[in-house]
């Protein structure tokens, strides 16, 4: 270090500490990340002084409100011209409200009131003892197969903090593909991983693979968190600065006032270089594309099943929308050293999701390998570094999210005494026992597979022809022949539920609830909806696609 | 504005489907004579579209036009040209038949749960196959082709994998193993060659910025549009392969034989008379339209592919000891004659391969679905169990009979004259492809007549002597049929004249003019 950089370092320190001001906060338009977190601590509040038995109606009321006002607040952000005109950073930088962020986010309320939904269904699991229960583990803390965890059941304990989780999770979520400088990002990005780990520990049965997901999920997270947390401190090097616009100017060249003490090491480019590497991994790793993605699989299985859909949904939104908005407002200067690797990991992603796939025998190993292709496919998207590449990414999106959780809401029915039956083989003649329930599931493997008038075609024909406008014709054939791979695995299931003979031990289809029958039709309704008449989504995609720099 | 007849043709069954579908489990006659009557129903539209087109008039006609999908740039745009309208006439036709032949093919054999209605969904899935096959013959947007030319795969798929002949040499079990491979088979094939057909659809976009057909055609036409010669070879190959695959053309056909045995009668007939049209018409609105320099690019090997698809099938289906397989390998053998009529690119050629197109439709119905009321009398589809039928069921083996004729093209029953009008349009042009091709006639005799004469002649197998002869349902099915292939055998006009207009005007998208003889006749 210098002399110079010593000394102006030490005349900062100097200063009158009068002259900090207080930071201008805009809190209308934070407001739906407020009031959700909000909610979250309200749902701490009720886990401590709410008696035990009306826990879970405080805790289901209060998020479902949040949601629902969370999302009337984006709505109304939206209507008041945030999206477009009004656009702008918010909160000292933090925080753009933009069109993308306020899409996403209203993305991820939906999805997550509709994943709240299936949290807070108790009809599906038997009744324990006199009292229903959910998906979730007794007693979170008791060890599994012990005496205390009996007599947590025999009690009928229901861990009700799943909800607060929840809020929390999604609260991060709201602030991952908002954030404007890395360390918001990083924030933001704990913020919805830890509850993640936690809600995946907490399945009812199975508890140790559950268990063993988590810490899966923790370890390899926690490695992918370091991974961020270090390319954000090579950023930083680079640029002296963590905010997403002045990493750009730096990028570009265009900075002006450098600050004297940090001249000397900015502008190296092996820091730029590594340090967005290792970023954009940790994003990859969120978003489960190949080869960040071992995780999946197991963590999507071992997770109880309402909290893989919310997962799968609500989490692939996020981390894409925090994707887009690095590649695309921080890193465009750099599209032609990020666009050749982000080529290879789409291709690889498309390719080794679907491949994979074909050899699975578990329902939801299956989907996770679905959602590992479905992310190169929107990889594709990702890349064409236009506003049609962001426009048909939130569209994509939007449709994926409710098919994801409708798909697992349906796995969560298919029951017989051990629990769900995950087990391919279970799910044979399916269709003959309960004709309904295996033509919806049918339609959401439909339009996983893309076929034309469900929300999957609509969204591949997007992004397929944003990447072929982009010049990226290599990439559609791959994703063209890796939906055909995929189309075949898919259609094995179908071929499962209609064409084979039902087994005489089979699984039952449990009749649930109206919430999560609202989460199904949900999935169902825009799986048509956005298949048959998407115009008015993809111009609100359209309009969103503009970020805020 | 006008009544919109041409959504109407295709809304009218896919409405009657749901309706269908939601008759409920008890019912299930009810589900019949409904599905019935919207069929009958179509047809009356259809003709209604028939006779509305004016075959001198404008090129597309009764058009609708509306916005759909801005962003993708994609309007709702229908309207039909001759070939268009004689192929909806065709399938508005041939379906009450199909329903009709199909009346028990899906009734359960066990009542099973309340909730599991087969029959309800057999007639469902018909109805709706015929609504996406009717709007993809009036799409005039590609992508609105594509969509439900994609579409239509999965109704296709369940009806494929979902109902099979009723006994089955090797018990229910392997029946329906066999079944449901046919049906992946099928469904692996068709979605391949779509999705590979979905990246030229983009491709088309990105170069053309519209998917209007008639937009494209004048922007090429004036000059505002043009493509590069490699990108418009690419294109066409990639329309080309799906079209290939679903029509089927020799060495994309193996789907067939398999759907097609396993497949109910009637069942079977959709497949090659009505779904496969899709793929023969498609090749002559959407290849040669769009991309008419890279079709005469590929005009040598699709005729030698077409020639093989002829010999081919024709000398698979002399080997076949199944009956269903044997009309398939004949179908695939018909479908080369139908591609070399479209790709000999004469006028002669290409009438005659729509006219093909709707003569091979009616005569594989009447030829199967006779053949399908044989195999449930029997419950077996070996040539080997049968024979001497013509002397205990002799109404059958005479429908049985004239539905074979019409097969190997016997002069006076219709397709002779669409398969003349091909032969002359390709030798016109390629003599030696011409000569080729009439071997495929021969093969026809023979596999047609050692058909017939296994089954039908000889000494009464034990096994046969008590079977009936044919119903008055099944009558009902067939008459009409044969009444139709001796009508247009004798006096094809009214079909050829709405056809040849159309065709003259695709001919001269390509701007191919037909050769002139070598001889004026003398006068």
């Amino acid at each position: 270090m210098s002399t110079t950089a010593v000394h102006s370092l030490w005349t900062t320190a100097a200063e009158p500490i009068t002259k900090i001001d207080a930071p201008k906060i805009e809190y209308g338009q934070l407001s739906p990340t407020l009031i959700v977190i909000g909610a979250a601590l309200v749902g701490v509040l009720i886990e401590a002084f709410v008696p035990r038995r009306s826990r879970y109606y405080a805790q289901v009321f209060v998020s479902v409100v949040a949601l629902c006002a969370a999302f009337a607040a984006v709505v109304a952000l939206a209507a008041d011209g945030y999206g477009t005109t009004k656009a702008h950073i918010a909160a000292m930088g933090a925080i753009a409200v933009d069109g993308p962020a306020l899409f996403l986010q209203g993305t991820i309320l939906l999805a997550g009131l509709v994943g709240l939904f299936t949290f807070a269904e108790r009809r599906l699991d038997p009744v324990a003892h006199g009292n229903r229960v959910d998906s979730f583990a007794a007693q979170a803390a008791s060890v599994p197969g012990s005496d205390s965890e009996k007599a947590a059941v025999r009690a009928g304990f229901t861990t009700t903090e799943v909800f607060p989780l929840l809020l929390f999770a999604i609260g991060g979520m709201l602030i991952f593909p908002a954030a404007n400088d890395l360390l918001t990002l990083f924030v933001a990005l704990e913020v919805l991983s830890l509850p993640l780990y936690l809600l995946c520990a907490l399945a009812r049965r199975k508890r140790l693979m559950s268990q063993e997901a988590a810490v899966k999920y923790f370890l390899l997270g926690a490695f992918a968190s370091a991974f961020t947390l270090f390319g954000i401190a090579l950023l930083y090097g680079y640029a002296g600065s963590v905010s997403y616009a002045r990493i750009a100017q730096v990028v570009d060249g265009t900075v002006t006032d450098v600050d004297p003490a940090l001249a000397d090491t900015m502008g190296n480019d092996a820091l730029l270089l590594i340090g967005g590497a290792l970023l954009v991994m940790g994003l990859l790793f969120k978003v489960g594309a190949v080869p960040f993605h071992m995780w999946t699989p197991d963590v999507y299985q071992g997770a109880p099943t309402p909290v893989t859909g919310f997962m799968a949904a609500a989490t692939k939104v996020a981390a894409f929308g925090a994707l887009l908005r690095l590649l695309y407002v921080v890193l465009p200067g750099l599209r032609w050293d990020w666009r050749p690797v982000m080529w290879a990991v789409a291709i690889i992603t498309m390719l080794g999701g679907a491949v994979v796939a074909i050899t699975q025998t578990d329902i939801k190993r299956l989907l996770a390998y679905s959602s590992i292709a479905h992310a190169g496919f929107i990889l594709a998207g990702v890349i064409a570094t236009s506003k049609d590449g962001v426009s048909s990414v939130l569209f994509y999106l939007a449709g994926y999210s409710f098919v994801t959780i409708g798909a697992f809401a349906v796995v969560t029915l298919v029951r017989d005494a051990g629990g769900e039956a995950t087990h391919l083989s279970k799910w044979a003649g399916l269709g003959r026992r309960s004709p309904l329930v295996a033509a919806v599931f049918a339609v959401f493997l439909l339009a996983f597979a893309g076929i034309p008038l469900t929300s999957g075609f609509a969204g591949k024909f997007a992004v397929f022809k944003a990447a072929a406008d982009g010049g990226a014709v290599p990439l559609v054939i791959v994703g063209v022949i890796s939906s055909a791979i995929a189309a075949f695995f898919y259609i094995r299931v179908i071929v499962l539920m209609f064409f084979s003979e039902p087994k005489p031990e089979g699984p039952t289809v449990a009749v649930p609830s109206p919430l999560t029958m609202l989460a199904i039709g949900m999935g169902v309704a825009t799986t048509l909806v956005l298949g048959i008449a998407p115009q008015y989504f993809l111009d609100l995609a359209g309009q969103a696609g503009v970020f805020v720099r | 504005m006008s009544f919109p007849l041409l959504t109407a043709t295709a809304a009218l069954p896919a409405l009657g489907a749901v309706a269908t579908a939601a008759v409920p489990a008890a019912q299930r006659t009810a589900a019949k004579w409904l599905a019935l009557l919207v069929s009958l129903a179509t047809l009356a539209l259809a003709v209604t579209v028939l006779v509305r087109f004016d075959p001198d008039g404008e090129r597309y006609q009764l058009t609708e036009n509306h916005a759909w999908i801005r962003d993708f740039g994609v309007r709702y745009e229908l309207g039909v040209d001759g070939i268009a309208v004689a192929l909806v006439a065709l399938t508005a036709l041939l379906i009450p038949f199909i329903i009709l032949a199909g009346w028990h093919d899906a009734d359960p054999l066990e009542t099973g749960s309340r909730r599991w209605r087969p029959t309800q969904g057999f007639f469902a899935l018909i109805l709706a196959v015929e609504a996406m096959v009717v709007i993809s013959f009036e799409a005039t947007d590609v992508f609105v082709f594509y969509i439900f030319f994609e579409a239509m795969l999965i109704p296709m798929y369940f009806l494929i994998g979902g109902f099979g002949d009723r006994a089955h040499a090797h018990g229910e079990e392997t029946a329906a193993t066999q079944r449901s491979y046919a049906a992946v088979k099928f469904l692996l094939y068709n979605l391949a060659g779509g999705l590979i057909m979905l990246a030229a659809v983009i491709g088309l976009y990105v170069v053309a910025g519209s998917f209007s057909l008639s937009e494209i055609a004048d922007a090429r036409a004036n000059g505002t549009l043009h493509m590069a010669t490699s990108t418009e070879r690419w294109l066409f190959l990639g329309f080309f392969f799906a079209f290939a695959v679903k029509a089927p053309l020799w060495p994309l056909h193996t789907w067939l034989p398999n759907a097609m045995q396993e497949a109910t009668a009637p069942v079977a007939v959709l497949i090659t008379a009505v779904v496969d049209k899709v793929g023969t018409f498609a090749m002559l609105r959407f290849c040669l339209q769009l991309f008419p320099e890279a079709s005469k690019w590929a005009t040598p090997v699709v005729l030698v592919l077409a020639v093989i698809s002829i010999i081919y099938g024709a000398l698979l289906a002399v080997g076949q000891r199944d009956i269903k397989r044997l009309v398939a390998y004949a179908s695939i053998s018909h479908f080369g004659f139908i591609i070399m009529g479209v790709f000999a690119m004469t006028s002669q050629g290409q009438s005659g391969a729509t006219l093909y197109m709707v003569n091979h439709g009616i005569s594989t119905a009447a030829l199967m679905l006779v053949a399908g009321f044989l195999i449930s009398r029997r419950g077996s589809r070996l040539i080997a169990d049968y024979g001497g039928v013509q002397k205990v069921a002799p109404v059958l083996a005479g429908t049985f009979l004239i539905g074979g004729l019409a097969t190997l093209s016997l002069p006076g029953l219709a397709p002779f004259v669409s398969e003349f009008l091909v032969l002359v349009g390709t030798f016109t042009r390629y003599p030696v492809i011409g000569i080729i091709a009439t071997f495929g006639i021969v093969l026809a005799a023979l596999y047609t007549l050692v058909l017939y004469q296994r089954t039908m002649t000889g000494p009464v197998k034990p096994e046969v002597s008590a079977m009936p002869d044919l119903r008055a349902r099944e009558v009902l099915v067939v008459a009409p049929l044969i009444v139709l292939l001796i009508f247009l055998g004798v006096y094809p006009k009214p079909v050829t004249n709405i056809v040849d207009p159309a065709v003259k005007q695709t001919l001269s998208d390509v701007h191919k003019k037909d050769p002139r003889p070598e001889v004026e006749a003398a006068k």
